[in-house]
């Protein structure tokens, strides 16, 4: 499912919502958990899951080219952390196939 | 401070202009939408922000951390988040503390 589909089966759903508001809400939300992450702000859904930052510290790494050692900065990295909802949901299937 | 589905809500209401009660259902029906789709086994894409990839794991010993008990963790469907790139590049420059 890509951005634009998730749009399209929102949309289904909100029927009483005009499309372009479900697009510009979609959007929306993106953006806002791009920008939390950007600023070091956790994000948390109940059901869904949680993103933080991890931090990667500074180390040596190599140009794969020539073979030259280059000092890289330590940095920040998103990390999810999916919530019970989610995780049990999308095993149910697979428990299911197996016990029955 | 978090980001919350109650502040999302709060920014369809002031950005978009949908209604208090719109907004609450828009963001629940968001992530409904995507956890059905992951239920589903299907993998979802968000350009400008990352993949959620389902992950097979098959059945591998494990432990009772408390008695030191084995026990096997049963196979099982995982989810995995990568961020995509233009995340990663807005995420490297944040300064903040190192956790």
């Amino acid at each position: 499912m890509t951005k634009s589909e998730l749009i399209e089966a929102l949309a289904r759903r909100q029927t009483h919502l005009a499309f372009a508001d479900v697009e510009l809400a979609v959007k929306s939300v993106v953006e806002q958990m791009s920008q939390a992450l950007s600023q070091g702000e956790r994000i948390e859904v109940r059901g869904f899951g949680s993103f933080a930052l991890h931090f990667r510290p500074p180390r040596m790494g190599r140009n794969p080219k020539t073979g030259d050692s280059v000092a890289l900065p330590g940095k920040h990295v998103p990390h999810f952390k999916p919530g019970k909802e989610l995780r049990e949901r999308v095993n149910l299937r697979l428990e299911e196939a197996a016990t029955g | 401070m978090a980001l919350t589905k109650a502040d999302m809500a709060e920014r369809l209401f002031l950005d978009v202009g949908l209604n208090k009660r719109e907004a609450k259902e828009f963001v629940d029906a968001c992530f409904e939408v995507v956890r059905e789709a992951l239920e589903r086994g299907e993998q979802v894409k968000l350009s400008g922000f990352g993949n959620f990839d389902l992950r097979e794991k098959n059945q591998r010993p494990g432990r009772n951390p408390k008695t030191g008990e084995e026990i096997p963790i049963s196979a099982r469907r995982v989810v995995t988040f990568r961020p995509g790139q233009k995340l990663k590049v807005r995420v490297e420059g944040y300064a903040g503390p190192r956790e």
